[in-house]
């Protein structure tokens, strides 16, 4: 992991008491609430519907036992014993007092943790595949980028007061598992026909009220050339970006409206003034940052094999856990554990104060002390050897986190939607609670396989209800809830905008609608491995349509 | 006319709250002073706006409410979510919109 240096310390430290002093001239009247609310949201102090809010940062959702314990410390002395992680890898907090939050970042400055960029038009969170590092199809990890991407974006002064929020994804595998296809700039990790590193780049994805697919401006940017040619994207962004109008200023509203030759051509021109500058990363620099990333030292495990196939026949649960929940590492010794938090009929990406102990618990005693966030509200230990799965899992049974339905039906991505938002018009937890609770069975969800409900209280799409298979958009219509369905949207390397099925419903068919829809697949998928997705694409809407809607679909449609 | 109150966030901690009839923020929309003519509506924005230019508050906002059984309530849902809780049992002890307001200081 990446530790900080004396600079890191300094400037983080420096930031919490800045910041302090605001609040302090805040509390005081000094600071009126205009001139002091872009600072908060600065530092990631957002006001929500009934309390201040506190999103902390976590960069591409890595964080070690130390840091994990800080967050569940956090919750128990400072909000209410629990905490929200979300869908760009952060945690946050939803009963923190404005007068405690200077003490707060104080407390995760002393973790090398910060909130700062969380919040406001500037270059947010770095985000990654939450598997990076350990994932055996991966041709590199990531991370090391988005380390590099951290450092050179942190209070940068030319691209702090962009048009509008920006946000990197990373990846380094085929299996694009950080969604970087709907990112501002999508970075895909590679190898070209020499062995050499470096990243295709895809620019203008996003989610929200306008939501596009990148466009692929570059096959293969040299690894070195990462900081220039991302400057050249930030400048033509900056330069050209509207801010006329906020809704249209983010830079996928510029690649559209420029086309993505001409932008990669603005790029290039740009990329050309900046190549041979002190942009260019030296490679004793990439080094020195990947060698924080180095995977632990993993000892042969080979027992695990025999063990596990003898759990796994005494224990069906357990059986079922692992092939739900744990994913082939690039060590055959080795699994990477999906931390479920999404119990059936519970809160998506709640976690209390013990759970958080009971991960780092775990994490240090059988996953080399680390930990990841994923992007769809679970957590991850990323290095777990097979003979050490059981007593994990039952580590995670004893915490209430070894739900075993990862990348089914029921681990659905919700926001935080009307019951903390300010921005939502509907709920979004109530729904995904209820889904969950209908499909809970495991024999149920087993048998439906690979699903991916996304649940979104309003348009800003925090909840990726448009890269849902099914995606549902909570609306406020004559005062009241009501929910728009968009099937064969798709988040991976494959990625697709949901299509709109129809009229809304009302939240209390919402629910049915969404079984009407999977019995519709499971009628006419072609054998139980065609998965919902493809099963969509086959046949297209209609079929659902019908059954919503019946002979009226083409009118509600 | 639909009867209002008013309603903000407290500047140090963020709960919300609302205006009583004796000019004090509380944390319970059912102590809140109604206006129910256009005096008493003009009078309510007036006192939120001192409020907020005296930093005691933020996010200042006169809310449409209506009063069944004596018990008052908001006529957006997400007025009625700022009133009472998240709906969701978020927390041990607390069940939602069926529990108390707050299950923790």
């Amino acid at each position: 992991m990446y530790r900080y240096d004396e600079f890191d310390h300094a400037f983080v430290s420096a930031r919490v008491e800045q910041f302090r002093d605001q609040v302090q001239r805040r509390l005081s009247g000094e600071l009126a609430e205009d001139a002091f609310k872009p600072l908060r949201l600065m530092n990631g102090v957002y006001l929500q519907l009934h309390a201040y809010m506190l999103r902390v940062a976590i960069p591409y959702g890595t964080l070690s036992s130390g840091q994990m314990r800080m967050l569940a410390h956090i919750a128990r002395k400072y909000d209410r014993g629990y905490g929200h992680f979300t869908t760009r890898q952060n945690i946050q907090y939803n009963w923190p007092r404005l007068s405690d939050t200077p003490d707060i970042l104080a407390e995760l400055a002393s973790v090398e943790m910060h909130a700062l960029q969380t919040s406001g038009n500037c270059i947010r969170n770095v985000t990654a595949d939450h598997f990076a590092g350990a994932a055996a199809d991966e041709v590199a990890d990531p991370r090391p980028y988005a380390e590099i991407l951290r450092q050179w974006s942190s209070v940068h002064p030319e691209f702090s007061f962009l048009p509008r929020k920006f946000k990197i994804a990373v990846t380094g595998a085929e299996r694009d598992r950080a969604a970087i296809q709907v990112h501002d700039i999508g970075l895909h990790l590679k190898k070209d026909e020499n062995g050499k590193l470096g990243f295709a780049v895809y620019v203008g994805g996003g989610q929200g009220r306008t939501p596009m697919i990148a466009k692929k401006i570059r096959d293969f940017l040299p690894e070195e050339d990462l900081l220039s040619y991302t400057t050249a994207i930030m400048r033509v962004y900056n330069l050209y970006g509207r801010r006329d109008n906020k809704y249209k200023a983010r830079i996928k509203i510029l690649v559209h409206e420029t086309g993505a030759e001409e932008l990669a051509r603005q790029v290039e021109t740009e990329f050309a003034s900046l190549k041979d500058t002190e942009l260019k990363l030296p490679d004793a620099d990439i080094q020195a940052i990947a060698a924080y990333f180095a995977p632990p030292a993993l000892p042969e495990r080979q027992e695990g094999w025999g063990n596990l196939a003898r759990w796994k026949k005494a224990d069906p649960a357990f059986d079922q856990w692992v092939r739900q929940n744990v994913q082939p590492h690039k060590h055959p010794d080795y699994g990477m554990v999906t931390i479920s938090l999404k119990p059936i009929g519970g809160i998506p990406g709640d976690a209390t104060d013990a759970q958080m102990e009971a991960v780092a618990d775990i994490a240090e005693e059988y996953a080399f002390d680390e930990i990841r966030v994923s992007h769809e509200q679970n957590l991850i230990l990323p290095h777990v050897a097979l003979a050490d799965l059981e007593p994990v899992y039952r580590a995670l049974v004893a915490a209430g986190l070894a739900t075993a339905n990862a990348g089914l039906i029921t681990d659905i991505i919700a926001c935080p939607g009307l019951d903390y938002c300010a921005l939502a018009n509907a709920r979004s937890i109530p729904v995904a609670q209820e889904i969950s609770s209908r499909f809970g069975a495991p024999e149920r969800q087993a048998e439906i396989g690979e699903l991916k409900i996304k649940i979104s209280g309003c348009i800003n799409a925090c909840g990726h209800h448009h890269v849902g298979h099914i995606g549902l958009l909570g609306v406020e219509k004559k005062g009241a809830e009501l929910y728009q369905i968009t099937l064969g949207g798709s988040g991976d390397e494959n990625t697709s905008i949901g299509e709109i099925i129809g009229r809304g419903f009302e939240p209390e068919k919402v629910t049915d609608a969404v079984e009407t829809i999977v019995d519709t697949y499971l009628g006419l998928r072609r054998d139980k491995s065609e998965t919902f997705l493809e099963a969509y694409r086959r046949v297209g809407p209609q079929p659902f349509k019908d059954a919503l809607y019946g002979g009226g679909a083409q009118e509600a449609a | 006319m639909v009867d209002k109150v008013l309603t903000a966030n407290r500047l140090g901690d963020g709960i919300s709250v609302w205006l009583d009839a004796s000019g004090k923020w509380v944390e319970s929309l059912q102590d809140a002073f109604i206006a129910r003519h256009a005096e008493a509506v003009a009078a309510l924005e007036t006192t939120g706006k001192r409020a907020f230019d005296a930093n005691e508050v933020v996010d200042v906002n006169v809310v449409d409410v209506e009063e069944v059984d004596g018990v008052l309530r908001p006529l957006r849902m997400r007025e009625r979510i700022r009133a009472e809780g998240p709906s969701i049992a978020y927390a041990p002890g607390y069940d939602g919109l069926a529990g108390p307001k707050n299950v923790a200081a």
